[in-house]
């Protein structure tokens, strides 16, 4: 049943035998074991599975692992720097308290990069429609989206 | 507090957040045991039904099946409890029929337990979840929580009715005196809508049985693992308790729906020992929305009676609540304890009566959910009182400020006594804050747009830091509401503290640690808060109705003082003076009144290297633990403001600005305190804008069970807030001088919002949520 697999995971080329109905998280969280990616709904709403796949954000929930076959794939564990230095928008979270429970905070921080990264971050009510597709239920996003803004700012400063 | 150490009072960053942040947070879902295998739970898909038969001789032999188990098993082991007791008015005890395990013989809600299969994978349970027949006779449902006891339809045999209590709090002929002599008398019916709590990490257990030791070991997402252990092993299955380990890891948010005991992890438990492997089950966000305990879902009339200059005289309330299918463990304290007693508010309403008939529906437990009980009366009570301020021309925060009780402590007609408060305080600045004044202008310029503009106002008061023993024993719960706690000083003078609470969110590894840091004179990163593992902690009531650091902390600054009475007779050992001469300060032991001194660190090694050491007085080590059990509830108040911008083309309404002034006594951190109230504001506008847990009437099915059905806040649903701690009233009754702030911002918002939209419409009510459709048809009269 299962067919090889191979996809770079945060820099690093694995290989695998999967079946052919494996969800890129299950991929992600039961065959490599990086659990930092979530999943909290069963219907692509909640945006807390969210990881870079070649650079957008991407519900890994809804989309099969071999669909994303040679391609690149970060998750939350391969946002920081390899010194163990965080990434700005991690930063940017803690320092704003961006986060509680931190269930949905992979995702959040995964699509909130993507932001940046493709789109810019210009105003607080674009952050606040730009992550429509991440729900939190802790922080009621007052502090998340002062997190986006500055973390887009840090990004920038360290480009 | 230490003043050169000075962390309490400080926006400390959270130390659990970086292994949040990169991923290395470890739910219960990460953890995967050796010889794992996975469960599901089959659900009903009838809202009520009588199981004619089960067939599961193809699933049982489907490939990697382990077990499949019924409820046949369970016949013989008990039901899952409820843990408070509500009497009758007329004195009889109220209605507790069977919880099982897994359905015996009837299912009473859609997703009601019916089965549990156990494979290897989880997509092998799966497959041979489908091949279970079951043959049922489908019944009548009871769905409407108004009509439940009009319905000729028995969701249980024992309960006729569907009534499972009718209970009353206050002065029934005095109120109704009262309102025989009122100026004014204020009337509104409406329901406050069943919610649907929706934590982000599904509910999950992992339960494997050690045929070594004959041990239990559960991983659960759960508030609070001590009372699982207890409820499961003594009311249901029987297991010794010091034979069973709970563990709550990193828990992804909780808002009361996992406090509870459920049947899904207790069948995990009981089959984990039967297959002598580790079952893990992790809930579809589908399976938690038909199965997770909702909150809220009471109908209500109400009643203000007022003089002519708007002082209030009486207030009457007749509430009917939806209990669901089942009681779930605090379930029927929620509309009586936790609602009723709530009534007096902020207001010194001389004459109070209130009804609650609790019923059964064929629909999920309903249970504590944010709030629990305070949001619904603050919803009453402040809906009550600014219509009763409309109808009477009185300005709605002149109405409050002639009500105000101003003199503490102060003795509510339903049962409290509040310690303390400054009720004027909060609201003046919070009509500051909001700029009330600006408000006749922002109106004119929303109209000059075609829209309409509103203010609302809540003044919001609560009961936290739950509870004291006593009083909730003589009131019916079944269990103690202390909390306790353990400081483990180690030689070297680091310290491990083992707290009761749980943290799912609240940041307690931070705030806990910033307590004790400051108390011991020592640095933060000197001090580890260890908590969610019965096999470490010595016990707990764990974490709900906003009491972490009111009795949680509490019961840690207790065992904190017994460390350093200690400390003091070692350092007057080791300093050959009187131990009614040491005083300890900035994390020295001093002789007073000379420059003799001991390090903490210093003292802490000797009590482990007993050499020099007073062995005819004392103990070696240094390690205390203490039980506190609150005096008093504590009652965090203030006011809220919501200000919002109607499209009457559309009916869609935006909250503008939305300010939250509250009195929380003392704050350890107010980054994390503000964070708090933020959630809760969310939480609160999403159940006054968005938020319904809605069952076809006829079928029972939930409508509403998946996020697109079920209108969560999102980012772009609510605005940046206006939050405020005020310096405050601390509270009198504990050593920290804290409130409780976890569940303010969803008890004071609702008010505020309905309040608005009826301010900017016009009109006497608007139904919740006011999705645009509602709103739409209250603006064009066809409400």
């Amino acid at each position: 049943m299962s067919t090889s697999l191979t996809l770079t995971v945060n820099g690093q080329s694995v290989t695998r035998d999967v079946p052919p109905q494996t969800l890129l998280v299950e991929f992600i969280r039961e065959h490599l074991r990086l659990t930092g990616t979530h999943v909290g709904c069963d219907t692509a709403q909640c945006g807390a599975c969210t990881v870079h796949v070649d650079g957008r954000a991407t519900k890994s929930c809804n989309v099969l692992a071999h669909q994303v076959a040679g391609s690149s794939v970060t998750t939350i564990e391969g946002l920081e720097a390899a010194d163990g230095t965080l990434h700005p928008m991690q930063a940017a979270f803690k320092a704003c308290h961006g986060l509680q429970c931190g269930y949905c905070t992979p995702g959040m921080v995964m699509s909130a990069v993507d932001l940046v990264q493709h789109h810019g971050c210009h105003s607080e009510a674009q952050v606040r429609e730009a992550l429509e597709g991440n729900i939190c239920r802790c922080t009621g996003y007052h502090n998340i989206v002062k997190a986006v803004i500055k973390g887009a700012a840090d990004m920038k400063a360290t480009a | 507090m230490n003043a050169r150490q000075g962390f309490v009072g400080q926006s400390v960053e959270r130390r659990e957040d970086t292994r949040f942040l990169t991923g290395r947070g470890q739910y219960t879902d990460d953890i995967t045991l050796p010889g794992q295998t996975h469960g599901v739970f089959l659900r009903s898909p009838h809202a009520h039904a009588r199981i004619k038969s089960i067939d599961t001789t193809a699933a049982a032999k489907a490939p990697g099946v382990v077990a499949v188990f019924t409820g046949e098993p369970f016949k013989g082991v008990g039901g899952l409890p409820c843990g408070w007791l509500i009497n009758s008015l007329d004195g009889t005890p109220m209605k507790e029929p069977k919880h099982p395990v897994l359905a015996d013989g009837k299912v009473r809600y859609v997703g009601d337990r019916v089965a549990l299969v156990v494979a290897e994978t989880l997509a092998q349970a799966q497959a041979a979840r489908d091949l279970i027949e079951v043959d049922y006779e489908v019944l009548t449902p009871v769905i409407d929580t108004a009509k439940a006891t009009a319905i000729a339809s028995n969701v249980h045999d024992e309960a006729p009715g569907n009534l499972c209590y009718h209970w009353g709090i206050g002065d029934k002929d005095g109120t109704a005196a009262a309102f025989a002599s009122a100026a004014h008398v204020t009337t509104l019916h409406f329901r406050n809508n069943r919610l649907i709590p929706n934590a982000m990490e599904p509910r999950c257990a992992n339960a494997s049985y050690n045929a070594a030791a004959d041990e239990y070991t559960l991983y659960v997402s759960n508030q609070n693992p001590h009372v699982e252990r207890l409820l499961m092993c003594a009311f249901v299955l029987g297991i010794p308790e010091h034979k069973m380990r709970v563990i709550a890891p990193d828990v992804g948010g909780g808002f009361g729906s996992k406090i509870y005991l459920y049947g899904e992890e207790t069948a995990l438990v009981w089959a984990s020992k039967q297959i002598r492997r580790p079952i893990k089950w992790t809930a579809e966000r589908s399976e938690a929305f038909l199965s997770d305990a909702h909150g809220r879902d009471h109908v209500t009339t109400a009643q203000l009676a007022l003089d002519k200059d708007g002082h209030f005289l009486g207030l009457k309330a007749d509430t009917t609540a939806n209990m669901g299918a089942y009681l779930s463990t605090f379930a029927s304290c929620i509309p009586t304890i936790l609602h009723a007693t709530l009534l007096a508010g902020q207001y010194k309403t001389p004459k109070i009566w209130c009804e609650v008939k609790a019923v059964f529906t064929n629909t999920a437990p309903v249970d504590a959910y944010r709030g629990a009980g305070r949001p619904e009366a603050t919803y009453l009570l402040e809906r009550i009182v600014e219509t009763a301020a409309t109808e009477m021309g009185i300005d709605p925060a002149e109405i409050r400020r002639r009500n105000f009780i101003t003199e503490f402590p102060y003795a509510t007609p339903v049962g409290l006594t509040y310690d303390i408060g400054d009720y004027n305080a909060t609201m003046t600045r919070a009509i500051e804050l909001a700029d009330v004044a600006g408000f006749p202008a922002r109106k004119a310029a929303s109209a000059a747009k075609g829209l309409k503009r509103g203010i609302g106002y809540a003044a919001y008061i609560e009961a936290c830091g739950i509870a004291p023993s006593s009083v909730a024993g003589a009131l019916g719960a079944r269990a103690g509401l202390f909390e306790a706690g353990e400081v483990r000083v180690h030689p070297t003078g680091k310290v491990t503290v083992f707290t009761g609470s749980h943290s799912h969110g609240q940041g307690h590894e931070t705030t806990f640690a910033q307590v004790v840091a400051d108390k011991l004179g020592i640095p933060m990163e000197d001090v580890s808060i260890e908590h969610g593992d019965t096999g470490k902690i010595l016990f707990g009531m764990g974490t709900y109705g906003s009491r972490s650091l009111a009795v949680g902390g509490t019961a840690i600054v207790k065992a904190l003082d017994k460390i350093i009475a200690k400390g003091k007779k070692i350092a007057a050992h080791l300093m050959e003076a009187s131990d009614s001469d040491i005083v300890f300060e900035d994390g020295l032991f001093k002789v007073a009144g000379t420059d003799k001194n001991v390090p903490f660190a210093s003292v802490s090694l000797t009590a482990y290297v007993p050499h020099n050491f007073p062995h005819d007085k004392l103990e070696p080590g240094l390690n205390e633990n203490a039980f506190y059990d609150p005096s008093n509830f504590t009652y965090p108040a203030g006011t809220y403001i919501c200000e919002v911008e109607i499209d009457p083309a559309t009916g869609k309404t935006t909250v503008e600005r939305f300010t939250a002034v509250d009195d929380f006594g003392n704050v350890v951190n107010p980054m994390i305190v503000e964070g708090q109230v933020h959630g809760g504001l969310a939480q609160g506008i999403g159940q006054a804008l968005l938020e319904h847990g809605v069952y076809d009437t006829e079928s029972g099915q939930l409508l509403s069970g998946s996020y697109m059905d079920y209108a969560m806040p999102r980012a772009d649903d609510v605005p940046s807030f206006h939050v405020e701690t005020a310096k405050g009233t601390p509270c009198t009754h504990n050593p920290l001088g804290v409130k409780g702030c976890g569940e303010a911002g969803a008890i004071g918002s609702p008010p505020a919002v309905i309040n608005a939209i009826c301010n900017a419409l016009g009109v006497k009510d608007v139904p919740m949520p006011a999705t645009p459709h509602t709103v739409w048809k209250a603006a064009n009269g066809k409400l």
